[in-house]
């Protein structure tokens, strides 16, 4: 496959400035974002829909969209994750026509991040990096960790001290150099900084970012092929350092400039946690700019970025797109969660309650019509941040093994995990 | 009184490859204005007008200055000055 061609390189997203494909993330003029920059006719001419219906059902059926030079390396079974109905949850919210983007499970890691860590340590094996490492909250921790491991490269990762126990098994046992930074994320960001520019290591989410970003295009690929390419009129998606929604957008516009989709009005809608909302504040308010949160405090720990690189960008996207941004509390994020699990089998992280949670406050408020398609971004699995849960669950009851201590509980009403509310459902189907 | 600006290394091209240079002043910003005064190429890198560019964080020691009083936070001796691109994470 000759796809050199296809990248022109990198370009600032503030002056325009032009570079070659390199390992940085920022113009030496203004320090603006680097990203790179397609040669989309070549792509027109060398790639066209019916050729991507017929690979396999991979984030890399869209490579040509995607920023290596040779053939993925790294990652070859990310992404293809489903995109469910879900009428159960629909008919909670009052729509009509919803869908759950489920990065959940995502392979190998459980959530959206390998999709960006298989762009870019495939990257880093072009530039011939040995090292690889990234600043993580926990997803991104695991995902590198996994992913460097399969591929034979070292990994150093930095994380904020307090992250979900998984997230820190789930990164070691892959037997990568986890290092708890005792600090905010964006502390640990701002190290994660210095030694990238110390050390010479590729590290993904800092000088291979704009490569790295890229691979999040992938979702929206696929969600819009999956609707039977076309575009949903919503799309709800969590924001931390607010990539993430900014990379759906992108993919959307790129499918209509293929012309793969047809032109269609979408909205993109963003979504925080109340404890670290930069920029659902900053759209609410009418900024241009976020106002950084110097403590974010929430359960939704993958979303606590108080200072989002991208959150300038993500602001701009929600407001030319006709979008809207809300956040939700920990309650309503951990209710969220038990909504999602009980009315369409689907155990999301926080991150995945703080959308439905947006989501649903989104519909309630009139930003998104009743009656029109929206798709929720599920970006992390529930497995990982169990500890969000403690207290909100009832405890399961627990019998000796007979016959009529299962009847006396039935007699009580008792729940057994799920809350009382479906109890009650199921024991009236069983009566 | 002298306070210690660090700069980045892609910058250090404008600073005759220093790593860290010197600036005077009662401010963050005074000592930037007079770090840029020394190292005029590095002016423009940093500031839009007056204001530091949105792609470019400033801490003093520890603290990114948008938490303190901005360019007009106080420094004292001893004190130290860093500049980090913001383009990272997430």
């Amino acid at each position: 496959m000759v796809k050199t061609t296809l990248v022109r390189g990198l370009k600032c997203r503030l002056c325009g400035k032009s570079y070659a494909q390199e390992p940085i993330n920022f113009c030496s003029d203004d320090f603006g974002p680097l990203e790179v920059d397609y040669d989309y006719a070549a792509i027109a001419q060398q790639v066209r829909r019916q050729d991507v219906e017929k690979r396999p059902f991979t984030m890399w059926r869209y490579r040509e969209l995607l920023p290596l030079d040779g053939e993925p390396t790294v990652g070859l079974h990310v992404g293809g994750t489903p995109l469910l109905p879900a009428p159960r949850l629909a008919e909670a919210l009052g729509v009509r026509r919803l869908w759950i983007k489920n990065d959940a499970v995502n392979f190998p890691t459980l959530s959206f991040k390998d999709r960006v860590v298989a762009v870019a340590l495939s990257k880093a094996r072009e530039f011939g990096f040995d090292t690889v490492g990234c600043a993580s909250t926990g997803n991104l921790a695991n995902s590198v960790a996994a992913n460097a491991a399969a591929a034979g490269l070292r990994a150093y990762i930095l994380v904020p001290a307090e992250i979900e126990l998984a997230k820190i098994i789930g990164t070691q046992v892959y037997g990568a150099h986890l290092i708890r930074v005792r600090g905010t994320y964006d502390q640990v960001n701002r190290l994660c900084t210095q030694i990238a520019f110390k050390y010479g290591w590729g590290l993904v989410n800092i000088n291979l970012r704009p490569f790295y970003a890229e691979g999040s295009k992938s979702m929206g690929f696929e969600i819009a092929e999956q609707l039977g390419w076309r575009l949903p009129q919503h799309v709800v998606v969590p924001m931390a350092g607010g990539s993430l929604i900014g990379k759906i957008h992108k993919a959307f516009q790129e499918l209509q400039q293929l012309g793969w989709v047809a032109p269609q009005r979408y909205r993109v809608h963003g979504a925080q946690a109340s404890g670290c909302a930069p920029i659902s504040t900053a759209v609410k308010n009418g900024w241009d700019t976020h106002r950084p949160v110097k403590s974010p405090q929430t359960i939704a720990r993958s979303l606590a970025i108080g200072d989002p690189a991208d959150g300038y960008f993500a602001i701009r996207v929600i407001r030319e797109t006709g979008g809207w941004a809300e956040d939700a509390s920990d309650e309503e994020i951990a209710e969220a969660m038990t909504l999602l699990a009980e009315t369409e089998g689907v155990f999301a992280e926080t991150a995945g309650g703080v959308t439905l949670a947006v989501a649903r406050k989104l519909i309630d408020q009139g930003h998104i019509s009743r009656d029109e398609e929206i798709v929720l971004c599920i970006t992390g699995n529930g497995l990982k941040t169990q500890e969000a849960l403690y207290g909100v669950l009832k405890e399961a009851p627990s019998i000796a093994p007979r016959l009529e201590e299962f009847e006396q509980l039935l007699e009580a009403g008792q729940s057994t995990v799920a809350p009382v509310r479906l109890a009650d459902k199921q024991l009236a189907l069983v009566q | 009184m002298a306070i210690a600006v660090q700069i980045p290394s892609p910058l250090r091209i404008h600073t005759q490859g220093h790593e860290t240079v010197l600036g005077q002043g009662q401010t963050v910003g005074q000592v930037l204005d007079d770090v840029t005064r020394q190292f005029p190429e590095l002016r423009q890198r940093l500031f839009d007008g007056n204001q530091i560019r949105r792609f470019v964080n400033v801490y003093l020691n520890d603290e990114d200055i948008r938490f303190l009083d901005n360019l007009d936070t106080p420094v004292k001796d001893g004190d130290q000055i860093s500049i980090i691109p913001a383009v990272a994470g997430g």
